[in-house]
């Protein structure tokens, strides 16, 4: 592998060391969430609900009480009841009050899958066999399964206290809309500016086309788990698999209504997360079932638990309007965007609609998004929340109209391309960014410029935007008595996050990267630190880690200082040793000056906490994916003959795990554009709940991914780095359709592009060439 | 999963009784790679499971050409596989067995288990079909041999009657010029179901290039496996063409029931039927044109 960053500053950062994590994963010694357990544990067990809505008219659990074994059981009465709160977790507003009825129904359940009650029994066995005794009495209410159906006059509400407003209206911040009665629309937001009248007369040519994407999962491996102990002191420790063992606190702390403070949170390892586990399912139940029974309890759910009842993304209906001249100007777009948010309000609707046409210079525009709530399950974070769906839809449009005007669809992205200073479809204007590098590196890459020959093939290619998020973090950098180091974060790691950290900070120490461990604490023994999402481990933890090594260096030089009777300032650190500035004494290595640190002062440990700032003012980033298919046109099955993505990461720590995130963003993508999708009947009963029939692309449905690493230095950090773990999903689903376009002429507007839906579009498109010829005659 | 009993008989004799004792309530266990997964989502709740892979009996493949084929129930798909006579012989039923599942599932399941599973989709179901394969039963009142094409009678059901085994396979040994060959369609490359899977065996009389003999058999689109009668008759007889494969693959289609599901429309899987079935018959075609074995 050649290297993709040559820094000749750096001797460790832009290396690829072997990851840390790596020896315990491969030989199964690595302790994920199901993998505790506790002496005199139990195992829980949830009853969920076979019905998309209905009211819960009695719940009997006297049956399931006496079956041998079970020792306890919970329903919403055992929960107290939560008030509405806002309450800003990490990148996540979380309605407590909502989390509360998602985690366990109250009164009504609105959702194939939504959580009645839970047991806790000797054995998991034991367990199920209660959850069956347990009596539901159900009034059936009418399903309500898509966006549009929800928002029609007339369709049944889920929420009855739901109304419909205008959150955010940049021309006219004081308008409201919506008559004052009961909607199935929680949120509405809207982002314009210009004058699309004079964009659209202006126009030489306008594409307007209506999209559909279906409802996705993350498909991470390990199913959501909890262990929970509920000490008689009161003090509750739960060991799960989260991407943020902080968030589970907070979140578990609103939802039991006892104090942060007596949680603490156990991270295991991860088996994948993409946004899934940022919130919590299993916690609290695990934590109550324990109080309970005065045991601790442990749930871990099955594959089919997860896919009904955990968050996947939304399924969303959109249209966008969009005009350029014909030198390949865009001049106008119209945009309307409506994300199913699940059965409560929380779709990343607000998010789609800043990242939509992010990528461009779009001077008249109308953005309007809504959130709209579905008989589905609740909708968690997956990677780039939000953006992936609106950027299918634009970047299919800017396809078509680039063909219109006879311009290659990455010429047409340059001439609108956004840089440094351009606004935002939010307002605020980008700093520096690399949009246009990335599609540099496509349009010269040997991909792009090789041929694509042979009968149903094709090329397409597309672009995508996503913020980065900064938060809080901390870091503390421990330097032992024989120069070793140990790094301590509350970063649960999840893309690799632990080797990137000790790079930098043998990096800055100048020892070498295999004499620092990186380790994950738990929410007792580190300070706050947020989610692991929105790509921003790398970037914020890594820069709390770069600012505690420091801290650590100058607290070094103090006692090199003392060892030579000299001032801190005259010591100086190169080359990984500390020399006194003037007199002759030899240099100290960090290894030799550890070793003599308790007889100048005691141990040295370097700390640094901050907040990197807001999601999107801490850094952006953009990728460009370009995408050969071939399409069987009997069948309407696709195969991926090549894809290669260009990203901007700003400087890539460890290029092996960089290339590893836009593989797999890419990877994700290419299974959303093809084949994943939620398969509900006419009750709204989830059809596909297990792997067979979700179907996620395996190794042998996609070939080597491409990576191109493009360097344009974030401003905002000290490394230079942009976080990279999202931004790669976001245009493969738009490539895929303007590949297939390419390959057979028809355009797909709906997702997954199934053989089924491609082979029907297929054939409409023959059937309606036999009309024609025929009307010609 | 609820609690079950085991036993593990060494006979055919002791699996016989085994099963007849407990009836309904019993159920053999071979590869266990549908019965597991039944047992855990508790669509099937037998209280006694009867392993049957220790009967040699059922792990026997045994070829020639005078005596055809014997082929164990419980022979697991990758054994089917890895048999030299089966992949010359049997070519289709053998690319069927494998394609179920992954290795390791192949490892385990048998094509005997795939059968006696009951379900439309499986894959090597409509390969035994298209080669005229006979299964031979035994129970409490004696054996009885049963055309692979009415074994199952419906989604999970088949003729198997409390206290019968399957205990193996009959195939003839295939004519000069004959072949089979079998092709599904799934929505990914490997690791799926078949939304379609078309079986298809034919003998050629390559002077004048007319099909002596054709079977084609159908999987997935229909609440059981379906012998493609008609179609396979308007082969008999007539030069081999695209004429004659396009009507073939029309009548097939015309013998499709499928339903609407996740894994596609019935629409979709009759236009598919269509597709695999010309497509398996120019496969077994060439593959004919070139056995010269006999």
């Amino acid at each position: 592998m050649s290297e993709s960053s040559p820094h000749e500053n750096f001797k460790v950062i832009g290396t690829r060391p072997i990851r840390p994590d790596g020896v315990d994963k491969v030989t199964g010694r690595a302790l994920y969430g199901a993998d505790y357990a506790l002496p005199g544990m139990l195992h829980g067990c949830v009853l969920r609900s076979p019905y998309a809505h209905a009211r819960i008219k009695s719940i009997n659990i006297a049956k399931a009480l006496k079956h041998p074994g079970v020792k306890a059981i919970v329903t919403a009465e055992d929960f107290p009841v939560v008030k509405g709160v806002m309450a800003q977790v990490g990148e996540l507003i979380v309605n407590t009050h909502y989390l509360s009825l998602n985690i366990m129904a109250r009164e009504k359940v609105l959702y194939d899958g939504h959580a009645i009650a839970a047991v806790a029994a000797t054995s998991r066995h034991i367990a199920q066999e209660a959850v069956e005794l347990i009596e539901v009495e159900y009034e059936v209410l009418e399903p309500v399964m898509t966006a549009e159906d929800a928002m029609k006059p007339g369709a049944p509400i889920l929420l009855e206290e739901v109304r419909t407003k205008l959150m955010e209206h940049r021309t006219d911040p004081g308008s409201q809309e919506g008559p004052d009665r009961p909607s199935n629309v929680p949120g509405h937001i809207r982002f314009e500016r210009g004058d699309l009248v004079a964009g659209f007369r202006g126009a030489d040519f306008i594409v307007e086309r209506e999209f559909s994407t279906a409802t996705v999962h993350q498909g991470y491996i390990e199913p959501q788990n909890a262990l929970a102990l509920w000490s008689a002191d009161g003090h509750v420790t739960i060991y799960c698999s989260t991407q943020g063992s902080f968030n589970v606190r907070t979140l578990t702390a609103s939802v039991l209504c006892i104090p942060e403070g007596s949680i603490r949170v156990v991270p295991a390892e991860i088996g994948g997360g993409f946004g899934g586990k940022t919130t919590v399912y299993l916690e609290p139940v695990a934590a109550l079932l324990s109080k309970k029974s005065g045991r601790p309890v442990k749930m871990v759910m099955t594959r089919a638990e997860v896919l009904r009842a955990t968050g996947p993304t939304s399924g969303t209906k959109m249209k966008v309007k969009m005009g350029a001249t014909r030198d390949g100007k865009i001049t106008a777009a119209e945009v309307w965007l409506a994300y199913e948010a699940g059965a409560f309000p929380g779709s990343p609707f607000a998010p789609g609609a800043m990242c939509t046409l992010g990528p461009y210079v779009v001077e008249n525009l109308r953005i309007d998004s809504f959130d709209v709530v579905v008989n589905r399950p609740k909708v968690a974070a997956y990677r780039a929340p939000g953006s992936p769906a609106s950027a299918f839809a634009c970047e299919t449009v800017i396809d078509e109209l680039a063909e219109k005007c006879g311009i290659d669809p990455l010429e047409f992205r340059l001439r609108n391309g956004a840089h440094e200073g351009t606004p935002q479809p939010a307002g605020p204007a980008f700093k520096k960014i690399g949009f246009v590098e990335t599609v540099e590196a496509i349009r010269d890459s040997e991909h792009y410029r090789s041929k694509i020959d042979g009968p149903n093939r094709g090329r397409g290619v597309a672009s995508g935007f996503w913020f980065n998020g900064g938060l809080q973090s901390s870091a503390t950098v421990n330097i032992h008595t024989d120069g070793t180091v140990s790094v301590v974060t509350g970063s649960v790691d999840i893309g690799g996050t632990r080797a990137v950290q000790a790079m930098i900070a043998a990096e800055v120490l100048g020892v070498a990267v295999e004499d620092v461990r990186a380790l994950v604490a738990d929410t007792d023994s580190t300070g706050h630190t947020d989610v692991t999402g929105g790509s921003r481990i790398a970037l914020a933890t890594g820069m709390a880690v770069y600012e505690a090594a420091h801290d650590a260096l100058t607290q070094l030089k103090t006692r090199a200082a003392k060892l030579w009777e000299k001032k801190p300032h005259e010591v100086a650190f190169s080359d990984g040793a500390f020399t006194a500035i003037g007199n002759g004494v030899p240099p100290l290595t960090l290894k030799q000056l550890a070793t003599r640190l308790a007889r100048t002062g005691g141990p040295v440990t370097g700390r640094a906490t901050l907040n990197a700032g807001a999601v999107g003012a801490v850094g952006n980033a953009f990728a460009t994916v370009c995408v050969d298919v071939e399409v069987d046109p009997d069948t309407g099955k696709v195969r991926i003959l090549r894809c290669t993505i260009a990203q901007d990461v700003g400087r890539a720590l460890h290029p092996s795990y960089v290339e590893g995130q836009m593989q797999g963003a890419m990877a994700q993508g290419i299974g959303w554009a093809l084949s994943e999708e939620y398969f509900y009947d006419q009750k709204g009963v989830l059809r596909n709940s297990g792997l067979l029939d979700y179907r996620m692309p395996t190794c042998l449905d996609l070939p080597m991914i491409e990576a191109l690493i493009v360097e344009v230095a974030n401003p905002n950090h000290p490394l230079g780095v942009r976080g990279v773990g999202e931004v790669g999903i976001v245009p493969p689903m738009a490539a895929v359709a303007n590949a297939i376009y390419r390959a057979i002429g028809v355009r797909m507007t709906e997702l997954p592009m199934s053989p089924p839906h491609l082979l029907k579009a297929i054939l409409d498109r023959r059937n309606q060439a036999v009309t024609q010829a025929a009307a010609a005659d | 999963m609820h609690a079950i009993n085991y036993e593990s008989p060494k006979t055919i004799a002791e699996a016989v009784k085994l099963l007849a004792a407990h009836g309904e309530k019993a159920r053999p266990l071979s590869g266990g790679t549908d019965l597991i997964i039944q047992l855990r989502a508790g669509t099937r709740r037998p209280e006694f499971v009867v392993d049957v892979k220790q009967i040699p009996e059922l792990h026997r493949i045994s070829f020639s050409l005078q005596h055809g084929l014997h082929l164990g129930a419980a022979v697991s798909c990758i054994e089917l596989h890895e048999n030299a006579d089966m992949r010359r012989y049997y070519p289709g039923l053998t690319e069927a067995a494998h394609l179920i599942g992954s290795l390791q599932i192949q490892s385990r399941a048998s094509v005997g288990g795939n059968l006696c599973n009951g379900s439309p989709a499986g894959d090597a179901t409509p390969a035994l079909i298209a080669l005229g394969a006979k299964a031979r039963v035994v129970g409490p009142n004696g054996e009885r041999i049963v055309p692979v094409e009415t074994f199952i009678t419906g989604p999970g059901r088949t003729v198997l009657q409390p206290g019968e085994l399957l205990v193996e396979f009959l195939i003839d040994a295939p004519a000069k010029h004959s072949s089979d060959a079998y092709l599904r369609f799934i929505p990914r490359n490997e690791m799926d179901i078949a939304v379609v899977g078309v079986g298809g065996a034919l003998t050629l009389d390559l002077d004048d290039d007319r099909v002596v003999d054709a079977r084609i058999a159908l999987g997935a689109v229909g609440p059981t496996p379906i012998f493609a009668a008609e179609a396979s008759k308007s082969l008999i007889g007539k030069k081999f063409d695209a004429a004659a494969i396009e009507n073939a693959a029309r009548l097939a289609t015309s013998v499709a029931t499928p339903i609407d599901d996740m894994r596609g429309t019935a629409e979709y899987r009759r236009h598919i039927v269509g597709v695999l079935t010309s497509r398996v018959l120019t496969i077994a075609a060439e593959r004919a044109r070139h056995n010269e074995q006999r």
